[in-house]
């Protein structure tokens, strides 16, 4: 067995699936094992969306995502990737072949220094010298990609290492490392003190973060908050852990988010932060955020805790366990009533609280107000929906309703072009689901390559692009603070989207004002089948 | 603020880089940094000094606990420590000031290491307030070269039997 032929045998042990990727001759030998067993290979049109895919299937399968290329430029385009699924612990394993080690550090064709280069958009890294270490680092990096705060794990494999013979093959059962060792159940006496200050708070609410998904803790944190009658609101990487139906839900956070979410967070007198960082999008001015509550941060990682703030209560650890632990208190009787007035205040918010948009001709452009609110509606309510980065992102984290699905974006590095290949690797994870990636022109053209991928997989994602000619968020930054000098911001000239879906061989969908946008939506949804859906918009139209 | 920064590694390569990077990436000051064995072969023992806010100085220490290759961190203030500071200073001497600088060298434990006709070389070892003190002394007289350790530094034995 060669070390290529072992790393295979790691991921078979692993139970992966499928591998994302993009070859070339320093990962030749490891594709050649691949093509040896049933995982399934991916060739992606990038190697960046290899990681981005990786991430899609990651998150809907909560499985690690594989993605693998080969030296030189193949890894370094892989690090947006990687620095993407490392803003929002995505757990990835992510192998780059390299050149023979004896020329590593010598400028040779293809070789780039990739394990220093990603260093600070990974949970850890490895280059192996040696082939006997494979199954020990494989163990190692699926354990530390998928436990504690998830987060992409590098493996770089220098040719000659792919091809020497090792001596044994024993994969390990135990992983045995003195320097990892995250903590997972919740300190006891911290948790009665969660208890204690919960029962006695008047205002409570619960801020959840992209934390909740990756610990598994959906229904955990929506018990909680109907037993204990605690209004939730959520981040960006949050949407979805509460229902956008349910009553005790208040949107999203945020300098971006609704209005009535950030009133309603100001004046609680009890915020617990789950899983979120706390982070400048979510949070306008973290220093202020303790001023007159009490603040609990929970989160797997200690030092997201008082990173940006100084709560009162920390408490490290994963999610899931903790709120299990939390609910198994009991005495909540009398506190329902209690809070029925805050409950009640936070409603009158919602329903007062309008936000303004801006006035909209209809029968020249596509309110996206409206065409996601009626797409939302029409989608099967376990649907997958995958917003790009951009003015489409900020309408889809509003007015998109996520019932029993999950809704994916890139939140942290906010990287163009992540909902196509996301929305293929979610697809890939969940054929059975309806998958909708949500995106501005600019994004798509950022990621089109990838439509020769859903075509060659048949990966019948939905692609919804909301036409503008502008980049539109960067537009809107101009309006509002350079005094609407548009500077590399105007996309004319894009192609004619229905020429693209003939060349990829897709069918084709246009809407040019809020008629068609209605039928749009009917046929978008009709068939099993690969989508381009065009929908014009207004180009001055705001995200806020 | 100052703190020491104790930090117990894996000794492989790159470890140093990564511990480097992570202050310079989250933008925290480096004073000065040591590295050397500990008696146990495959750990390395980092000695950093840096300066910050209550806050910068948490967030220091848990960043360097959540680096893979950190065994342990130990952070503790100079007062309640033991540190020391090896130096090496060249000057160039004359009849007329030779005996004035042996006598400082007297003064403050500094030994002459080295000689030729026109510099002498002098070794002083001691808290990096001391060997700055001696630095100052000696820019009477024209120094050559210097070349500093950095601060290493363990907490005092008394801190030991607290715990």
């Amino acid at each position: 067995m060669n070390g290529a032929q072992a790393i295979v045998k790691c991921l078979e042990e692993e139970k992966v699936k499928v591998v994302y990727g993009y070859s070339g001759v320093a990962i030749a030998p490891f594709y050649d094992a691949l093509g040896e067993t049933d995982i399934k290979q991916v060739l992606v049109r990038t190697e960046q969306n290899a990681a981005h895919c990786a991430s899609g299937y990651a998150r809907i399968s909560r499985e690690v995502g594989v993605c693998a290329v080969t030296s030189g430029p193949g890894a370094t385009n892989l690090i947006t990737g990687i620095a993407t699924a490392y803003a929002d612990s995505i757990p990835l394993v992510c192998i780059t072949g390299q050149v023979n080690s004896e020329l590593i550090g010598s400028d040779v064709f293809q070789e780039a220094d990739i394990t220093g280069a990603a260093e600070s958009f990974v949970k850890y890294s490895y280059l192996i010298r040696d082939v006997n270490d494979i199954p020990r680092i494989f163990k190692e990096a699926f354990h530390i990609a998928s436990t504690g705060r998830r987060g992409p794990v590098l493996i770089d494999i220098p040719m000659d290492i792919q091809m020497a013979e090792i001596s044994k093959f024993a994969y390990p059962d135990k992983v045995n490392m003195r320097t990892y060792k995250p903590t997972i159940e919740g300190n006891a006496v911290q948790i009665k003190k969660v208890v204690k200050e919960v029962a006695q708070a008047k205002r409570p609410i619960i801020c959840v973060g992209g934390g909740v998904h990756l610990s598994g803790a959906v229904d955990e944190i929506r018990k909680f908050s109907k037993e204990n009658q605690i209004p939730v609101v959520s981040t960006m990487m949050g949407i979805g852990v509460m229902s956008s139906l349910d009553p005790m839900y208040f949107g999203m956070v945020g300098n971006n988010g609704r209005p009535y979410a950030n009133r309603a967070l100001n004046e609680s007198d009890l915020l617990l932060m789950v899983g979120a960082r706390v982070a400048d999008r979510a949070v306008n001015r973290p220093d202020l955020i303790t001023e007159n509550k009490v603040l609990i941060h929970i989160d797997v990682d200690p030092a997201e805790i008082g990173k940006n703030v100084g709560p009162t209560i920390p408490l490290v650890g994963d999610i899931k366990h903790i709120f299990k632990k939390i609910n198994e208190f009991e005495d909540k009787e009398d506190l329902i009533h209690k809070r029925q007035d805050w409950i009640d205040t936070l409603n009158e918010y919602r329903l007062t609280m309008v936000e303004k948009r801006p006035e909209i001709d209809t029968t020249k452009f596509v309110d996206p107000m409206a065409f996601l609110n009626k797409l939302s509606i029409r989608l099967p309510e376990d649907a997958i929906y995958v917003a790009d980065v951009g003015q489409n992102q900020i309408w889809s984290c509003r007015w998109h309703l996520v019932k029993k699905g999950r809704f994916l974006t890139s939140g942290g590095m906010g990287t163009m072009g992540y909902s196509i290949p996301a929305a293929f690797g979610a697809k890939e994870a969940d054929p059975h689901k309806t998958v909708v990636a949500v995106m501005g022109e600019g994004g798509f053209q950022m990621s089109m390559m990838e439509l020769s991928t859903l075509k060659q997989y048949g990966n019948n994602v939905k692609i919804v692009i909301f036409r503008n000619n502008f980049l539109g968020m960067v537009r809107e930054y101009q309006h509002y603070k350079l005094e609407d000098r548009y500077n590399m911001v105007i996309l004319d000239e894009s192609p004619k989207l229905d020429k693209i879906a003939e060349a990829y061989d897709m069918k084709y969908l246009k809407a040019n004002n809020q008629e068609e946008a209605d039928a749009l939506i009917e046929e978008l949804l009709k068939d099993d089948a690969p989508v381009i859906a065009e929908v014009v918009v207004d180009p001055y139209d705001l995200a806020k | 603020m100052k703190r020491i920064y104790s930090v117990l590694v894996e000794n492989h390569a790159g470890v140093l880089c990564k511990v480097a990077g992570l202050f310079s990436r989250r933008n925290f000051n480096i004073d000065s940094l040591v590295v050397g064995e500990t008696n146990s072969r495959d750990v390395s023992c980092m000695t950093i000094v840096s300066s910050g806010d209550e806050r910068t100085i948490e967030q220091i220490e848990k960043q360097l606990n959540k680096k893979l290759d950190v065994i342990k961190v130990k952070t503790f203030k100079e007062s309640i420590s033991i540190c020391r500071e090896l130096t090496l200073i060249k000057v160039r001497y004359n009849r007329e000031n030779r005996r004035d600088i042996m006598e400082n060298c007297d003064i403050m434990k500094a030994q002459i290491v080295d000689m030729s006709k026109n510099l002498m070389m002098i070794q002083i070892c001691d808290t990096p307030e001391r060997v700055e003190l001696f630095i100052e002394m000696l820019r009477t007289v024209s120094i050559v070269e210097i070349a500093r350790t950095g601060t290493v530094a363990l907490t005092k034995c008394g801190e030991n039997d607290k715990n």
